[in-house]
């Protein structure tokens, strides 16, 4: 039975800081969630400011879902369903989309993919029998399959190949997960991309592409029962797929060893080095944990008054920049990170050495209570402020339900945080800022290799594994 | 919490727009009636012009659904009113207002801004030197007083300054081996040479180095005045607060910009092709020509025509052409790009290297076929589905609706103009886009740039 779920913010009138819970309280939203017969789930977001709305079907299904030898499948299915159906003709989805004033697009990301519009209100009920149509009749011809591939090696080339930052990233992850496929790009390694074929991607498509798999999410200048009729006669017609729920991805065996990655490439602008933590996610963290961790990142590496900025750029003037980042939805793990980019002088090994200080004091020591105050504040204020956007919206549910979290996962967090102390947050540090299950990568500028192979491929990265204690 | 995780990919590289010719006789069957198009406002909301009891003008969309308030604001001005020997000033002035302003040294101000969960951001393009402000209604006042700081009485401390200046040359260092960055700047140093256009806006290591306090504080003192300036506000505010507002921010800034000229200037005439060797597997190409202006009466049709040549994503020949026909690129995209002294015709394309040439190849044949025949009657009607279908998604959120009132002042064109829009794109006729396309496009004129290391060129000019 449909529930109306009184939102978000709401929530936050009993938090302690009154002042920004009125702020929370009339910028509440309200979400709903219901779903269909066939198991696909429906979430609505109603905003009337404007009529328009964000239509999104998301799939639990991503890059660390594909087999082994198999990377960048997910990714390279998502632009096949733009080729076509029995009723739309090949390369039409988007123009079709266009004809009627909207803009679309999709996203892979490890654990979903996801296809949005955003259209005008009086054009949803289009564009849901369009997705729907093409989640279980896709037609791809051999001749779209290989002429797309060649577009997604290029975007390879865009995206990683052609930017030795991205190139150190992808080897740092790879040095992360040992066992887990979050160590696989998303976009996939160059020569197993050019190996995916349309058999292998007509595969991947009959077993997860199904309602049961799915989460519609809708929201804008609508109501929930018109979403919920135009859900029923659209994809409430498409039968469940049996199996379609993906397998549980292999686990990370203990990690005792600190490893670094040294990325060597002349086309590096400045020396710049990374940082990265297994750590928990939402969905996989005690609880409290993860929360925690988001307000230890923020006070820690997020900003000008952050502990890392201040000691590493305002005070020692070793780094240009410096920050870091929690990345905290994840079906399986998430990561921390701690970045920054060496300024005149290339003192990368004394960058760490401060970073490790700043990291051994809070593990110590703790955040102040004003510290951890500011933080709170701060992710208060930005779900606020996140609430002037239907699709920030929409993704905020999307990102939640398709990593495993409720409704009511998504809409106590605000309390959940708030709820935070002080001996939480020098726990998770303690716990989770433990340099053995950490990655350290350099990227340094070196002159160009004289001897290439033609591949054109300018990155000469190696990795070997390193205790630092 | 929720934010996507950074390791997500997208179809489109950039966000451009999709659309084009469609067979309709599957699709008829499947969407019925719902493909025709019922004309529709483009908007129901209503712009105030506020006017300040200190004289200050804005233009205000109440929005009192959400307690926060976005505020957008231009000074003409820009990088182009940078010093000859000083680019990259306005530039350096962007990160400088939020480091420290009045009693309140950089490391207060930045707390504060946190405290109050203020949002305020600064950017520099080549005409314009612009404001993004963002407040809770609860926190207001104490926004609105360091936004007063910041613009009126910014500190330029030197060790503010030092830091800033460090974290701009690192940038710059990174940006020279950036293959797009790096095509697009020997783009403007092709077409515009000397002229203030020619110059990066972000400078260079030799410039970003010589730029001091005095100079941070003449370039404020010149252009943040109250006669070259643009504010559009919209949220939790009404036209009283607001003018309170406007001039507590505003009230102090000189009554009148000293700005130099810049003269008016037409991008150096092709064909001029530059090769830049970068030890990369993808070329980055950029190309362009002279353009038409904002002002020109044939500057919506030229609109219309580039969203069918190159504008409009999925919908455009390039992307058909290029990507979906061939599988040559990922991105490949057309653009007008008008300035207030020159206008122009830009694009670009990424592909692996021994590809460049068929990829040009293609783009030129393109825009000759385009120049010759003019589109179709189908997509031009088409186009004009799209954008006047998906005018209203650029005003779905305070901030961009501020964003898309601040332009609408910087063009100067006028306080009804969200309700004509929809009429301009209408009115286009084949017979306009036939004529526009003569004159705009010139595929043996256009300035190409190639970073990377392209093979099988053929030379497109003497150098």
């Amino acid at each position: 039975m449909a529930t109306i779920i009184q939102g978000v913010l709401i929530v936050m009138a009993s938090l302690a800081i009154s002042a920004l819970s009125e702020e929370a309280e009339a910028a509440g939203t309200r979400a709903f969630h219901d779903k269909l017969e066939n198991g696909m789930e429906v979430v609505v977001i109603p905003d009337h400011r404007a009529p328009v709305v964000t239509h999104m079907v998301w799939y639990k299904v991503g890059a660390a879902d594909e087999q082994a030898g198999q990377s960048g499948l997910a990714h390279f299915f998502e632009h096949l369903m733009f080729k076509g159906t029995e009723k739309i003709p090949p390369g039409q989805f988007s123009k079709i989309v266009a004809q009627n004033g909207g803009r679309d697009n999709a996203f892979t990301s490890q654990d979903a993919t996801a296809y949005f519009q955003r259209i005008a209100k009086d054009r949803l009920g289009l564009v849901m029998e369009m997705e729907a149509d093409r989640m279980r009749n896709l037609r791809l011809s051999e001749k779209d399959v290989v002429t797309e591939r060649e577009v997604i090696l290029e975007e390879r080339r865009s995206r990683v190949d052609n930017d030795p930052g991205s190139v150190l990233s992808e080897e740092v992850y790879a040095a992360l997960y040992r066992s887990h496929p979050y160590g696989s790009p998303v976009i996939g390694w160059a020569h197993e991309i050019a190996a995916l074929d349309r058999a292998s991607a007509l595969a991947f498509y009959r077993r997860y592409y199904a309602p049961n798999n799915a989460i519609l999410v809708v929201a804008g200048d609508v109501e929930p029962e018109e979403v919920m009729a135009l859900a029923k006669r659209t994809y409430g017609k498409i039968a469940p797929v049996p199996d379609a729920t993906r397998a549980p991805r292999p686990k990370e065996p203990p990690h005792r060893a600190a490893r670094r990655v040294l990325l060597k490439d002349a086309r590096a602008g400045r020396p710049t080095m990374q940082r990265l933590y297994l750590a928990p996610s939402y969905t996989t963290a005690e609880p409290g944990e993860a929360e925690a961790i988001d307000l230890l990142v923020k006070a820690l590496a997020s900003g000008a008054t952050s502990r890392l900025y201040r000691r590493l750029v305002v005070e020692e003037k070793l780094a240009a920049s410096a920050g870091g980042w929690y990345m905290s939805t994840a079906l399986d793990y998430g990561r921390i990170g701690f970045y920054a980019i060496a300024a005149d002088k290339n003192e990368l090994g004394e960058i760490e050495r401060i970073l490790d200080e700043v990291i051994a004091d809070v593990i110590e020591n703790g955040l102040t209570a004003e510290e951890l105050e500011r933080a709170k504040n701060l992710y208060i204020a930005d779900y606020v402020y996140e609430s002037d956007s239907q699709s920030s919206l929409a993704r905020r549910y999307g990102w939640g339900l398709v990593t495993g979290l409720t409704i009511a996962d998504i809409e106590a967090w605000p309390e959940r945080l708030r709820a935070v102390t002080l001996e939480d947050v020098k726990k998770v540090a303690r716990k989770y800022l433990d340099i053995r299950r950490s990655v350290t990568g350099w990227l340094e500028p070196a002159p160009a290799h004289t001897a290439r192979d033609g591949s054109g491929d300018a990155s000469a990265a190696e990795s070997k594994s390193k205790s630092k204690s | 919490m929720f934010a996507s995780p950074p390791t997500q990919t997208d179809r489109k590289l950039r966000a451009r727009l999709a659309a084009a010719r469609i067979t309709f006789a599957g699709l008829l069957a499947l969407v019925g009636a719902l493909l025709v198009l019922q004309p529709r406002e483009a908007h129901a909301m209503k712009i105030q012009e506020v006017t300040s009891p200190g004289g200050i003008k804005a233009w205000l969309v109440e929005e009192h659904t959400i307690p926060l308030l976005a505020m957008r604001f231009a000074f003409a001005g820009g990088a182009a009113q940078d010093p000859e020997d000083r680019a990259g000033l306005a530039h350096f002035l962007t990160a400088m207002l939020d480091e420290g302003a009045g009693d309140l040294k950089s490391s207060a101000f930045q707390e504060r801004l946190e405290k109050f969960a203020v949002r305020m951001s600064f950017d520099a393009g080549k005409d314009t030197f612009r404001g993004s402000f963002q407040t809770l209604t609860e926190y207001r006042k104490e926004a609105i007083e360091l936004l007063r700081l910041a613009l009126n009485e910014p500190r330029f401390d030197e060790d503010a300054i030092e830091r800033m200046r460090r974290q701009i040359l690192a940038r710059l260092q990174i940006d020279a081996k950036d293959p797009d960055r790096v095509a697009s700047r020997a783009w403007f140093e092709a077409a515009f040479g000397k002229h203030p256009y020619g110059r990066p806006t972000k400078g260079t290591l030799e410039s970003v180095k010589k730029i001091s306090a005095a100079d941070l504080e003449a370039y404020r003192k010149r252009v943040f005045a109250k006669d070259n300036l643009k504010i559009a506000v919209v949220g939790d505010i009404d036209a009283k607060a607001l003018g309170s507002l406007l001039d507590t921010v505003f009230g102090g800034l000189s009554e009148k910009a000293e700005l130099r000229p810049v003269p008016a200037v037409v991008p150096k005439e092709g064909p001029i092709e530059r090769v830049i060797e970068m030890d990369v597997p993808q070329s980055v190409v950029q190309f362009g020509h002279a353009g038409i202006a904002r002002k020109d009466d044939d500057f919506v049709p030229a609109y219309v025509l580039n969203y069918i040549l190159g504008g409009g994503g999925f919908s455009s020949r390039l992307t058909e052409e290029v990507r979906e026909k061939r599988g040559l690129a990922y991105s490949v995209y057309s653009y007008l790009y008008p300035f207030k002294h020159t206008a122009l015709f830009l694009g670009g394309v990424a592909t692996k290297n021994d590809a460049v040439a068929q990829s040009l190849s293609v783009i030129r044949k393109e825009l000759a076929r385009m120049a010759s025949e003019g589109p179709t009657e189908q997509e031009l009607e088409n186009a004009k589905r799209y954008l006047t279908g998906s005018y209203p998604l650029r005003f779905d959120t305070n901030s961009k609706i501020a964003g898309q009132l601040m332009w609408i002042q910087v063009e100067d064109l006028g306080i009804d103009y969200v309700e004509k829009r929809n009429g301009l794109i209408e009115a286009v006729t084949l017979d306009d886009l036939r004529r526009v396309a003569r004159r705009l496009l010139k595929p043996d004129k256009l300035i190409v740039t190639i970073v990377g290391k392209p093979t099988r060129l053929e030379k497109k000019d003497g150098s």
